[in-house]
């Protein structure tokens, strides 16, 4: 049993190697046979089941070592499999090459089996929620092709790879929002999917030329580095710049020759390098394009814009946090902690379900960046994982909701459908309460060990003062109104009694003025738009129905990871395998816990995230900070549910109550504290003004000058013309001759018969220079 | 085989004369017979791409030398290295391409596919040609065929902007004649006077006792040996208080810039563009402004090394300038046509980027960016084609909802918006990391900068991209065109190659890199002043 689940490099990189390989040939597949493939959403589901099944084994491989103690850092020169990517000979010295591999690490192997579980829930999901589809083969290939880009990030060996596979899932991303632009009968989705998915691709695409930049910057530095240094040579004989091991490696050199301290140009990539993280995992201010994202399929939304790619930017800090310098860190946690905060009170005021949950991707995101930020890449990863499992299945349940009730997606016409719909209520209620952190479930851990890393920093930190307290301070509120709105989000959906009937009496009227969220509901006499309802016939019509097995099971499957005793498990397999020393290996390890500042004190309280290794450490501030956050992370999750079953089952009279009694918050609040306008007013307007202004330009006064110089010399020819007619063929009739054949010459010029010209002039040329030349 | 390249070059020209000599009726016959006459070098090509050319070296192969203008010591030189073979064979490509997209003109077609391929025998000749005497004859014949074919099958304005092409390349060329001729005296008179200088920068070379004076090699040995200074000529090496190198640098930069084209000598290709016929587009955009880049790093650099060494900023300055300002400009058009052409003028800017700061990386970025853009500028061209073959206008803001009607033309154009726009994966990609990164490795000061200038351009290119695409395909359907066919199987036939090499260049760009190397590796060298 444990022979099997030793690491072998020979097989398992080859297995490893598939699994990206397998969604990208079902994409190939189904794109060259145009959608035609039999069966193709089973085949392409059946792969991902594959895919699955080999991510979980690999990961079990990882656990099975980090309890057994054995380095886990694989990489598949062990194997053999190389490539240079950009040249194939082998004269070309490593740094000038590119030679990627795969690298199988714990924190690879944690994320490459989220994504292949998650991956696999929402393909068999979509079987169910995209059937009848227009465009439904496609879909399944563009996700496939998206889950192919994401596996191979995971996989990567080196940044340029990873940046290479990031920007492959935007365009995924870009198509996959754009999914409905291209019909019509959506009639709510064409014209939002349309400019959302741009939108998405140029906002991240922001946030991916600073990455873009970051990884120059690192680029150059090692290799300025590694060309004077006789210590790197002795590390690494063949130093590939780009690979991340061999980065952490050099970072560590780098800092060691510079007396213990961030040289200036890491501060700056690392500044760069965030760039990337901000705009890919939706962080202020480049979170923008994420709420628009909902204008995808809801299968999209979940796997895309909640479990995966935008947490490729928190991966991307776990890749790189080693060259991470203090004062990037500090920034990163402004920007996770500002965000988590944020986007948590924007949850609060939204109506539309897919609108709350975007928005509380976005400030969980934030969560999960903070917690790198105060030097806890493993708590950051661990919410990674867990967020990835209960996201994933709020949205897919959601996507359920809004399967049952017929495409209505505003929570003030439903409520009361946890009969009609018990397994969906019962997923979605266990991912609210993981989401919420009620104890023992998965969110407890994770959300726990965060802002165990706030709380110990701020005790323990000699580094920084302000951004762990901002941190605890926007952390904890944050918390406490996920709780809040998520619990609303449950109140309102499930509980109470349903709504929907009334959409076109009482509601419509009110729901209009109050500014009514998602597609419009359906008449009688409607389609149903891509829906394919046979099942149950049209008398069934109004009824709010469970959704079919596919459906439920993808539900099921998901949701198992939040609820406690599995989240337990996976909380002790976690911290046990995705550790700092695990992920960074022994050298590096070691000294980003004990090298840095920041670290000091608070990376020792947080390994492995036990409160043993705290007892160890014999330090009883760390053993404060830990009952602190305990004790901090219960009274906010609880705390928002009684909110919300105060104001949402109770007193239902006191929301609209209160928002009367504060109209400029509310206001401000709910339109999202005018961040699209502003952006609208600051950065896309003169972008387009600048771009006509320029082009005013390049008419006026650039071809303006050509044309100048051109008639400039088309009057000298008319005066020329005119002083040889008048004058000089006045006094000289031979001369006056010649004038006329220069005359005839340039009337040939100006009807456009150039070839005479043209050969007069060439010619004239080379008989110059011969003339020169022979002379 | 023997003579190859004189084979390559000069079978399209028997291709146009058997078309003299078909009657003007018979269009099948003439369609044929110039898909055969560029179909032929196109294999002879590839068989020399991957058969013939021996990757491992960065010396003059396939070389052809006789002596053809005794009197002005001028010859018939012609061989290639790993500067030139990709682009010899991407041409060989694009105008194979060129004469199928070119079925649908019906206007005078025997003189439309016999001046294609004289402008393929001017194309091939420019790539091939070792003498500078040779090589300026080859870009005047190019020049000319060009200027028909913009002039009589363009658009409406063609009379414009065909003059306004000819002229503006024809000033190029004059200053690059004067700087020619200049050259080959100082050559001349460097040559006869044989001192041992001469003789050791010249031995190891074949150029050593030939009196080869128009021969770019022995120019670039004289060049970068610090010889060819114009002390000979009459001034003495310092005309009107410059030196002579950075005249003759200047004068050629700004013949080959014109061609690129680099900021502020662009306007004459909008113009060009707008009103060329779609296969003409093709070929301008694909081929043409390469002759550009080449010239600059086989006929200019490194010939005056020094002129490089000391204006190399000023050209990173420009490359930069034409990035950004190329794509702002093109996000402020409304014309599809345009706003390609503009992008062009943004995605040649990382060619001169990447050669100025002469690192490994941004001069091997350079040469791959030529390519790349000659499949994917093309794509964009043949995009474009499609639309106005059939809505007789190219107004961005006149379609709409297009992906509805169009889904497989909407498709291959995705595919080549992003191609464009240097999507990671495809190979516009490889070329614009690679150009990045050499310049910023750049050890000249100041190219930091101008890199971190220039990723601008790349979110703007992205922006002009994806609004086109909105504003063109995606929205709802603009009534007027519920009924327009998709694209034909002739015009994905025409697409399908250039869009397979942008996939698979972006994947394996070693296919290219390889064929580079050791040239990239001798013209850094060649270019580094000591």
């Amino acid at each position: 049993m444990l022979g099997m689940l030793e690491f072998n490099p020979e097989l398992d990189f080859k297995l490893l190697l598939a699994v990206p390989l397998i969604p990208f040939f079902g994409y190939l597949l189904q794109i060259s046979l145009r959608g035609r493939l039999p069966h193709g959403d089973k085949i392409l589901t059946g792969g991902m089941f594959v895919v699955m099944c080999i991510t979980v084994y690999m990961a079990a491989k990882a656990i099975s070592a980090a309890h057994a103690g054995v380095p886990f850092l694989h990489h598949s020169e062990e194997a053999g499999m190389t490539h240079g990517w950009l040249y194939d000979v082998a004269s070309q010295p490593s740094f000038k090459n590119l030679v990627i591999g795969v690298f199988y690490d714990p924190l690879g192997a944690a994320m490459l089996a989220v994504v292949g579980i998650v991956s696999f829930c929402v393909h068999l999901f979509s079987m169910g929620y995209m059937h009848g589809d227009k465009r439904y083969p496609i879909f399944f290939a563009n996700i496939s092709l998206f889950t192919f880009a994401m596996l191979g990030l995971v996989l990567s060996d080196n940044i340029l790879f990873l940046f290479v596979f990031w920007e492959i899932m935007g365009l995924m991303s870009y198509l996959l929002i754009g999914h409905f632009s291209h019909d019509p009968s959506q009639k709510f989705f064409h014209s939002w999917a349309t400019w959302a998915s741009k939108k998405a691709f140029l906002t991240t695409r922001v946030g991916d030329v600073c990455l873009f930049i970051g990884i120059f910057i690192f680029y150059n530095g090692f290799q300025e580095f590694y060309a004077t240094s006789a210590a790197a040579h002795a590390a690494l004989p063949e130093f590939h710049p780009m690979r991340f091991t061999h980065m952490w490696e050099m970072a560590k050199l780098v800092v060691e020759a510079n007396d213990g301290i961030y040289p200036t140009w890491m501060t700056v990539g690392g500044m760069f390098t965030i760039g990337g993280t901000v705009g890919k995992s939706a962080q202020f201010p480049l979170h923008i394009w994420l709420p628009d994202a909902m204008a995808g399929p809801t299968p999209v939304s979940a796997m895309i814009h909640a479990a995966t790619m935008v947490a490729a930017g928190v991966f991307l800090l776990g890749r790189m946090f080693p060259l991470l310098s203090p004062d990037v860190l500090a920034a990163v946690t402004v920007f996770g902690s500002v965000t988590a905060l944020f986007a948590a009170t924007i949850g609060l005021t939204c109506y539309d379900l897919k609108a709350v949950l975007a928005y509380s991707t976005i400030s969980q995101l934030g969560f999960m960046v903070a917690a790198v930020g105060l030097g806890s890449v493993e708590a950051g990863m661990f919410h990674m994982t867990t967020h990835a499992f209960f996201k994933a299945c709020l949205f897919l349940a959601a996507g359920s909701v809004i399967h049952g009730c017929h495409h209505i997606q505003d929570m003030r016409v439903m409520g009361g459908i946890r009969k009609k719909m018990p397994i969906t209520f019962a997923c979605m209620l266990v991912c609210t309460m993981a989401i919420a952190g009620l104890p023992w479930f998965s969110g407890f851990f994770s959300k726990d060990a965060i802002l165990l890393a706030a709380w110990g920093n701020l005790i323990e930190g000699e580094y920084f003062g302000g951004p762990p307290l901002l941190a605890l301070i926007c952390l904890s509120l944050g918390a406490l109104f996920t709780s809040f709105y998520m619990f609303r989000l449950i109140f309102m959906t499930f509980f109470g009694e349903y709504r929907g009937d009334m959409e076109h009496h009482m509601y419509s009227a009110q729901l209009a003025a109050e500014g009514y969220e998602g597609p419009p509901p359906h008449g009688h006499d409607d389609d149903h738009g891509h829906d394919d309802h046979d099942d149950h016939g049209h008398d069934a019509h109004h009824g709010v129905h469970e959704s079919p097995l596919v459906m439920t099971a993808a539900l099921v499957i998901v949701a198992i990871f939040a609820i406690p005793g599995a989240a337990g498990l996976l909380n002790g397999w976690f911290t046990e395998t995705v550790t700092v020393e695990n992920m960074y290996g022994e050298n590096v390890g070691a000294w980003v816990l004990a090298g840095t500042p920041v670290m000091e004190g608070t990376k020792e309280v947080l390994v492995g995230g036990l409160p043993m290794a705290i007892a160890d450490h014999n330090s009883h501030e760390g053993h404060d900070a830990h009952k602190l956050a305990l004790i901090v992370s219960s009274i906010v999750a609880f705390g928002g549910l009684i909110g919300a079953w105060f104001l949402y089952i109770k007193r239902r009279d006191l929301p609209g109550k209160l928002t009367a009694q504060f109209p400029l918050v509310y206001t401000g609040v709910r339109r999202k504290y005018f961040i699209d306008e502003i952006v609208d007013f600051t950065v896309l307007k003169p972008t387009v003004g600048f771009a006509r202004f320029l082009r005013k330009v390049d008419e006026n006064v650039i071809d303006g000058t050509v044309l100048l110089v051109g008639r400039i010399h088309k009057a000298l020819g008319s005066i020329s013309a005119w002083i040889d007619s008048t004058f000089v063929d006045g006094a000289v009739n031979a001369v006056g001759l010649v004038s006329q054949n220069l005359g005839a010459a340039l009337r040939l010029f100006q009807t456009g018969r150039i070839q005479p010209y043209a050969a007069f002039a060439v010619g004239g040329g080379i008989l110059t220079a011969a003339w020169l030349i022979l002379s | 085989m023997d003579h190859i390249l004189s084979w390559i070059t000069f079978l399209p020209l028997i291709g146009m004369i058997a078309i003299l000599f078909v009657p003007k009726a018979n269009t099948s016959l003439i369609k044929t017979i110039a898909l055969a006459a560029t179909g032929l070098p196109l294999v002879l090509a590839t068989w020399l791409y991957f058969g013939l050319f021996d990757k491992m070296s960065a010396d003059l192969q396939m070389v052809d030398r006789f002596t053809w203008i005794a009197g002005l010591n001028a010859e018939y030189y012609v061989g290639i290295d790993g500067l030139s073979i990709a682009l010899v064979w991407l041409t060989a490509l694009l105008l194979f391409i060129g004469v199928p997209a070119s079925f649908g003109i019906n206007k005078a077609q025997k003189s439309y596919y016999a001046l294609l391929l004289l402008l393929e025998v001017g194309i091939f000749g420019v790539f091939v040609a070792q003498d500078y005497f040779l090589f300026y004859v080859f870009w005047e014949v190019m020049l000319l065929p060009m200027y028909f074919l913009i002039g009589i099958w363009g658009g409406p304005r063609r009379e414009y902007a065909a003059i306004k092409f000819f002229l503006y390349t024809l000033a190029g060329s004059v200053l690059m004649l004067v700087a020619l001729v200049a050259l080959r005296l100082d050559m001349g008179a460097l040559i006869d006077s044989g001192t041992a200088e001469v003789v050791s920068a010249l031995s190891g070379t074949e150029d050593l006792g030939r009196n080869a004076y128009f021969s770019i090699p022995a120019m670039t040995a004289l060049g970068g040996a610090g010889l060819l200074t114009g002390s000979t000529l009459p001034f003495g090496g310092d005309f009107l208080g410059m030196q002579f190198t950075t005249w003759v640098f200047w004068f050629l930069f700004i013949g080959f810039a014109i061609k690129v084209p680099v900021f502020p000598f662009h306007t004459w290709l909008p113009d060009a563009h707008v009103q060329a016929p779609t296969p003409i587009s093709v070929i301008l955009a694909g081929i043409l402004l390469k002759l550009g880049g080449y010239g600059m790093i086989r006929a200019c650099f490194p010939i005056v090394p020094q002129g490089f060494d000391d204006y190399s900023y000023a050209l990173g300055v420009l490359g930069v300038i034409s990035i950004v300002y190329g794509a702002y400009v093109a996000l402020g058009q409304t014309d599809f046509k345009r706003m390609v052409a503009y992008s062009s003028v943004s995605h040649m800017g990382y060619v001169l980027l990447g050669m100025a700061a002469l690192t490994e990386w941004g001069m091997s970025g350079a040469a791959l960016q030529m390519f790349n853009h000659g499949t994917s500028a093309a794509v964009l061209f043949l995009v474009v084609g499609v639309i106005y073959d059939r809505a007789h206008h190219r107004d961005l803001n006149g379609f709409g909802g297009l992906a509805q009607v169009m889904p497989r033309y909407w498709a291959l154009t995705t595919l080549g918006f992003f191609a464009a726009l240097g999507l990671p994966g495809l190979a516009g990609f490889v070329s614009e990391a690679m150009t990045l990164v050499g310049a910023y490795q750049s050890p000249r000061p100041g190219f930091k900068l101008l890199v971190i200038i220039s990723v601008l351009g790349i979110v703007i290119t992205a922006a002009f991209l994806l609004w086109a695409m909105q504003r063109v395909f995606l929205g709802n359907l603009n009534p007027k065109y519920k009924d327009i066919k998709d694209i034909n199987a002739r015009e994905v036939l025409c697409q399908a190659p250039l869009l397979f090499l942008c996939i698979f260049l972006g994947i394996l760009p070693h296919y290219l890199l390889d064929w580079m190397r050791p040239s990239v590796a001798l013209l850094i060298q060649n270019l580094t002043v000591n």
